[in-house]
């Protein structure tokens, strides 16, 4: 199979770093592998600007950095907003003659604190005004660079520092903020969620995005060992059955329409993919079923998105 | 030949940025700043100006995305008053460390709560340890002077740091006096093309706002100390070449009929103008007094301060904020501690009023300075007095 893939697997990805090795990432980090594989898909021409969060921390402590393309760190809530200059400068800077003409795609990369917390008021404004655009989502459903606190994008009856399960708690009460909803709802032309369990088709998702014109929204499920509290060989699998149960279906809304990229005819049961992980150990079987009838819900209502779309 | 016109201070700064011929704006409206950017969107609708100009959803995001369009090589403006400055308080920061010379107008206004659209200086107090190079403007002129002045200024690839222009809300954004307008070819001449040495490029991929841990984080910071100090020579610069140019010549410190007089009067902003005419009526009378318009906040002006106080024995220092529960008036506790180590200096006595747009009449002056020498006579316990402010303060004691 490896042997397979090292003959045919450079015609399809390119064997080109453009985020250098010697990062920090925790061992077995699924987001550290979602970027690579993202940067991958992107290529060179591309100006990343990039959120406070793991991923910046891990890339760019002084005097070193992990990054082979032009990238740009200020503030932790303010990425969309940093993206939208740098694009919009581009823009002027090619029409006024100042710069050669040139196709150069901005790139934001932000964790789900960064996105759908303090974030979010940036994100939509940068979405509203039309900017040109990717933002990608890494998305490890908790703060985990400050050490696993709840953000919104934290699943309900995950046990993070802030939001602990104990005798009165479950730990997360609330639903996971749904980001991508939130997406389409400013009728951007493309929006889509990915999984480095499924590589080739994060890097088409990614590469789809960058080409649009106009804001585009990749939501990427990023699996963490260290703040999820599982075997740091199970990234990818654990990636996988999110997709397999239906907790984070894999699909793509192009100009309002929506698409499933993986619709298995029948759901995994959601305990396979709570039980690996200590975050969600004190689980009861109760509070299990109401997370079974809950991804249920959702995914019909995905579905039924998927459904009208066809038609 | 420039033109002498009827401007607005706002049209005045807005048309600054015009000649300037900027490229990116990213602005918020809100009062007393809304004439700037309202006048700057109306030349962009109307051809008048090249630039991209992005109507974002906050403050915050309004200096975020003028550090994305600087970093790209972009020349950049924003304008902003108040609360709007303290919403992107922790961006001030950013543009300075990172070396990214953002031009920003600021219409000096007060800070909730209670709630006051109207001006005075705790907006610009507020900053004052940002790193950015910031200074005062008098009027509409020295709005449209100063807002050019600073592009030449910052953009030098010798100190590439952002730069403030204070001007106070209403007293003066909304004020339309003559200002002399300058020929293009003038102003290009003052003004050479932003080339932003660091820009962001594919071909030479550089990473921009890196962390640093502590072995490097006090060296970074002392590094950019080091800049904002060696500004003062480009600061300097920018004065003289300005000056040449279009005839004006302004100064860090500038002293008005201050020679020999025993008492000097010293503020910031448009006030300068009402003390000015106090200032001739009190010569007039015989009185030894003068006045010093601090016009360079930061870098702060060290030398030219001492040198214009030598040999008063009263320097009364007017301010338009409050430092709660600290030494007195900020400006009067800069200057004080300015000449501390003089071996001979005035009595500094701190005076506040004008705050959240109360007026500053020329009564109200000739107080302060009859006020203010009796204080450096007699004495005081107070820490500072107040002036134009209904009902008696007293026990503000250190």
């Amino acid at each position: 199979m490896t042997e397979k893939f090292i003959k045919f697997g450079k015609n399809l990805v390119t064997t080109e770093e453009f985020l250098a090795e010697g990062h920090s990432f925790c061992t077995g980090c699924g987001e550290a592998l979602a970027v690579r594989l993202a940067c991958k898909a992107l290529g060179r021409n591309v100006i990343i600007a990039n959120a406070t969060g793991c991923i910046e921390v891990c890339t760019s402590p002084l005097p070193v950095t992990s990054w082979r393309v032009p990238w740009i760190h200020t503030l932790f809530e303010n990425v969309a907003a940093t993206a939208s200059g740098v694009e919009a400068g581009l823009r002027i800077l090619i029409k006024k003659g100042r710069m050669p003409e040139r196709d150069i795609k901005c790139v934001a990369v932000a964790g789900d604190g960064g996105t759908s917390d303090i974030g979010i008021q940036a994100l939509s404004g940068a979405f509203e005004r039309n900017h040109d655009f990717l933002y990608l989502c890494f998305d490890n459903e908790a703060y985990m660079n400050t050490g696993i606190q709840r953000s919104s994008a934290t699943p309900y009856g995950a046990s993070t520092t802030t939001a602990p399960a104990g005798k009165l708690s479950i730990g997360q009460t609330t639903w996971k903020k749904n980001l991508p909803e939130i997406a389409v709802a400013h009728n951007i032309p493309y929006v889509a969620t990915a999984c480095p369990s499924y590589p080739f088709d994060l890097m088409n998702k990614v590469k789809k995005g960058a080409e649009v014109k106009g804001p585009a929204y990749v939501h990427i499920f990023s699996p963490c060992p260290t703040g999820w509290r599982h075997a740091s060989d199970m990234a990818i699998e654990l990636g996988r059955l999110a997709v397999e149960t239906g907790i984070f279906p894999l699909y793509e809304v192009e100009n309002g329409r929506y698409k499933l990229n993986v619709d298995r005819p029948k759901l995994k049961p959601v305990e396979e993919y709570l039980k690996p992980q200590g975050r969600f150990r004190h689980l009861l079987d109760q509070e299990i079923a109401k997370i079974q009838e809950h991804v249920n819900e959702e995914y019909a209502k995905l579905r039924a998105k998927v459904t009208c779309s066809a038609s | 030949m420039s033109k002498r016109v009827g401007l607005e201070a706002s049209h005045a700064a807005a048309e600054a940025a015009r000649m300037a011929d900027v490229d990116f704006i990213a602005a918020y409206p809100i009062t007393p700043q809304t004439h700037i950017p309202e006048r700057l969107a109306e030349m962009v609708a109307d051809g008048e100006l090249d630039a991209a100009y992005v109507p974002v959803e906050s403050e915050h995001s309004a200096l975020s995305a003028c550090l994305g369009a600087a970093a790209v090589g972009a020349r950049t403006f924003t304008a902003t008053a108040g609360p709007g400055l303290e919403y992107m308080h922790n961006v001030v920061y950013v543009a300075s460390a990172m070396r990214l010379p953002v031009v920003m107008t600021i219409a000096n206004r007060a800070l909730s709560a209670p709630l006051s659209i109207w001006g005075d200086h705790s907006d610009a107090m507020s900053v004052r340890d940002t790193g950015w190079i910031q200074v005062f403007c008098q009027n509409s002129q020295e709005a449209f002077d100063m807002t050019l002045w600073a592009f030449r200024v910052g953009e030098d690839s010798k100190i590439l740091l952002p730069v403030m222009v204070h001007f106070d809300g209403f007293h003066l954004t909304h004020v339309t006096e003559p200002v002399i307008l300058p020929e293009q070819e003038e102003v290009d001449r003052f003004l050479p093309p932003f080339h932003y040495p660091f820009a962001l490029d594919p071909d030479k991929p550089m990473t921009l706002g890196a962390f640093a841990p502590p072995d490097i984080y006090s060296e970074a910071k002392m590094a950019q100390e080091v800049a904002t100090r060696k500004s003062r020579a480009v600061v300097l610069q920018g004065f003289q070449e300005f000056g040449d140019i279009f005839g004006r010549y302004y100064h860090p410190v500038e002293p008005y009929k201050t020679e020999g007089a025993s008492t000097l009067l010293l503020t910031m902003g448009s006030f300068g103008e009402t003390a000015k005419t106090v200032i001739d009526t009190k010569k007039d009378k015989g009185e030894s007094v003068g006045l010093i318009n601090l016009r360079l906040w930061r870098p702060f002006p060290f030398q030219e301060l001492r040198q214009a106080v030598k040999g008063a024995k009263t320097l009364v220092v007017f301010d338009r904020c409050i430092s709660f529960g600290g030494p007195g008036g900020p400006v009067a506790s800069e200057i004080k501690s300015a000449l501390y180590d003089e071996k001979e200096r005035p009595r500094a006595v701190s005076f506040i009023g004008g705050l959240g747009g109360r007026d500053m009449s020329a009564e109200d002056f000739e107080y302060v300075i009859d006020r203010g020498q009796e204080i450096a006579e007699k004495g005081s316990e107070e820490l500072f007095e107040t002036v134009g402010i209904r009902g008696e303060v007293t026990g503000i004691r250190g």
